[in-house]
């Protein structure tokens, strides 16, 4: 029966088009499920970090689907947690792996962070709720959505919080010295956490009054 | 007057619906309630109203803070001739900090009011009164040599994240003035601390340390005398070092009823009591100082008379209130003593028990439905 459906559906089909997507905006994971805003506080205060975050949120989220959707049927329902804590724990564990090797100062700079990605709600929230009970294709194209989802957010906050907080991008410097000569400062707010959260708070004002769907009564 | 009432009762038409300017409805009813007292009257429900509105309390508070502005626009003039080493009469150093004082309080107006009227046209309201002493209480509590633009963007981020989010005057959480100065703070901590930022341009040689900077390296000999202090011939923020001119202004605030007596009172008493539990425990010099000293240095009397009786975001029951301001004035000295990387704990104090203050209210109401409740039953057993 799976085979013929398969058949039916070409591999970007508008549904599968959808689920990359929709997680972009009117279901981003930050913004409108409010997931994964601990890391997206934590990790954002430079460009770089944040970058390779989201890339190993996403990779973890899309592969992650993948699995749990492939093995679906043979959890059993009373230890399915467990069964996808494993997984994620593998996949984040190649990951921060993989940082350690190649890009070690990063790594560094991440700290913890990668090791929580497994904490990450994004990823138990899209398991329960998708891969569970979907076709691998689907989960992983699920995952990946909501991790450029996520990646999107982290950028977005990243670039305003590097450039008025350091006055660089990706460690350039952007602000030209002559305006430092004329009494800028960088905003020493913007680099502590709190400002991370003003920032999501701001994008999730903006994308709402310009989605009035999203608005709850 | 009579001409002006005329010239709005001809151009009124023009703003109301249908009219050619209807957008600016809200602007021009700011400017007409300004003006002149409302001439609304409701068609059913609640016939009896106030005589003050808001925009008349708005600007007794106004009126309450032009002692402690007199005295800092005074003050700053005095202390940059006395970094220089210079004496003048009145007028000259009054002179120097109208210079340096009227930019900043521009500044904020001009910001802050912008903002406003954008919101309020913007959303159809009315605009809110609330900006009006925010917007002096703003270039009162920065130091007398902060950039305007750094006045410029705090006054944004204090209306936008303070208060507009939240819906407006009369919701916000914290008040607006204090998280302009937290934001600074935070933001910019070399214009906002230190001792090189609280005398306009200051000689070199000269030391600017306020006396909470010389108590953070516990130099209790440099503080200047506690009657110094009082009077607030001291270098400091803009409106915050004279205690006298503030005390006259809480005398305006009581009488009129519009600031709390009560939190007042209680701020002051928190800061003596954990004055003088620091006194008995005296593990070092600045825990030895005498407790009314904590009264006069810094920002404790400003915050106490003019930001923690802010009516919207302070404590609304009476026993709120005396909990509310006696925790304000704790926690001030507690963060002042113990915390050498805040040097003036009035400001984090007092967000921090705005923030608290509906959860206070929340409980002293509870309490006193348990009470009545238990009373209720014992009179049905009887």
């Amino acid at each position: 029966m799976s085979a013929s459906n398969q058949e039916k559906e070409p591999l970007f089909s508008p549904k599968n088009i959808k689920l990359l997507t929709s997680p972009l905006n009117l279901n981003n994971p930050i913004t409108v499920q409010v997931l994964g805003i601990c890391s997206a506080l934590a990790v954002t205060a430079k460009m770089k970090p944040a970058f390779v975050m989201a890339v190993s949120v996403t990779i973890v989220t899309a592969f992650s689907n993948l699995i749990i959707s492939v093995l679906r049927n043979g959890i059993p329902p009373r230890i399915r947690i467990i069964v996808q804590l494993v997984v994620i724990a593998l996949l984040v564990i190649v990951v921060d792996q993989f940082l350690k090797a190649f890009v070690y100062d990063v790594s560094k700079q991440l700290s913890v962070f990668v090791g929580l990605i497994i904490t990450n709600c994004i990823l138990m929230g899209r398991l329960e709720a998708y891969a569970m009970s979907n076709k691998p294709w689907p989960s992983f194209l699920d995952g990946l959505g909501n991790g450029f989802g996520y990646g999107m957010i982290l950028l977005m906050v990243a670039f305003i919080r590097e450039l008025f907080g350091s006055g660089t991008i990706w460690g350039f410097h952007l602000i030209p010295q002559s305006f430092y000569e004329l009494g800028y400062k960088n905003n020493g707010f913007m680099i502590l956490p709190p400002m991370a959260l003003i920032l999501i708070g701001i994008i999730i004002w903006i994308q709402r009054s310009r989605n009035p769907q999203l608005i709850e009564e | 007057m009579k001409f002006l009432r005329d010239f709005l009762d001809k151009q009124k038409p023009q703003f109301e619906k249908g009219g050619r300017f209807e957008k600016l409805h809200s602007t021009f009813d700011a400017f007409e309630t300004f003006l002149f007292v409302p001439d609304k009257t409701t068609s059913n429900g609640a016939h009896i109203r106030d005589a003050i509105d808001m925009k008349r309390t708005m600007i007794i508070v106004v009126i309450a803070l032009i002692f402690p502005l007199i005295f800092g626009i005074w003050n700053v003039g005095y202390q940059h001739y006395l970094s220089h080493g210079m004496d003048y009469d009145f007028w000259p150093m009054f002179g120097f900090g109208l210079l340096k004082v009227l930019p900043v309080i521009v500044v904020s107006y001009v910001v802050g009011l912008g903002i406003e009227f954008a919101f309020a046209q913007s959303r159809g309201h009315e605009v809110n009164e609330g900006f009006l002493v925010s917007g002096m209480l703003i270039p009162m509590v920065m130091p007398p040599d902060v950039p305007l633009w750094m006045v410029a963007i705090a006054t944004a981020f204090a209306v936008i994240i303070g208060k507009e989010v939240f819906g407006g005057t009369g919701m916000n959480i914290l008040n607006p003035a204090l998280t302009a100065r937290a934001f600074l703070f935070f933001a910019y901590p070399a214009e906002m601390s230190g001792d090189k930022v609280w005398i306009a341009e200051k000689a070199d040689a000269y030391s600017g340390a306020t006396p909470l900077g010389h108590l953070l390296v516990m130099e209790t000999d440099k503080v200047p005398s506690v009657w110094d202090m009082f009077i607030g011939v001291i270098p400091g923020s803009i409106g915050e070092t004279s205690t006298l001119a503030i005390l006259l202004g809480a005398l305006v605030l009581i009488a009129t009823g519009i600031g709390s007596a009560r939190i007042m009172a209680s701020v002051f008493a928190g800061g003596m009591l954990m004055g003088w539990l620091f006194n008995l425990w005296g593990a070092n010099a600045y825990m030895n100082i005498p407790a009314y000293q904590h009264l006069v240095m810094g920002g404790f009397a400003f915050g106490a008379v003019y930001m923690a009786t802010d009516p919207v975001s302070a404590s609304q029951t009476a026993r709120g209130k005396i909990i509310y301001g006696l925790l304000i004035g704790m926690i001030a000295v507690l963060i002042r003593v113990f915390n050498p990387a805040y040097p003036e704990g009035m400001m984090l104090a007092i967000l921090l028990m705005n923030v608290f203050a509906p959860l206070i209210d929340h409980y002293v109401v509870e309490s006193n439905i348990k009470r009545r409740l238990k009373r209720a039953k014992v009179a049905v057993k009887a």
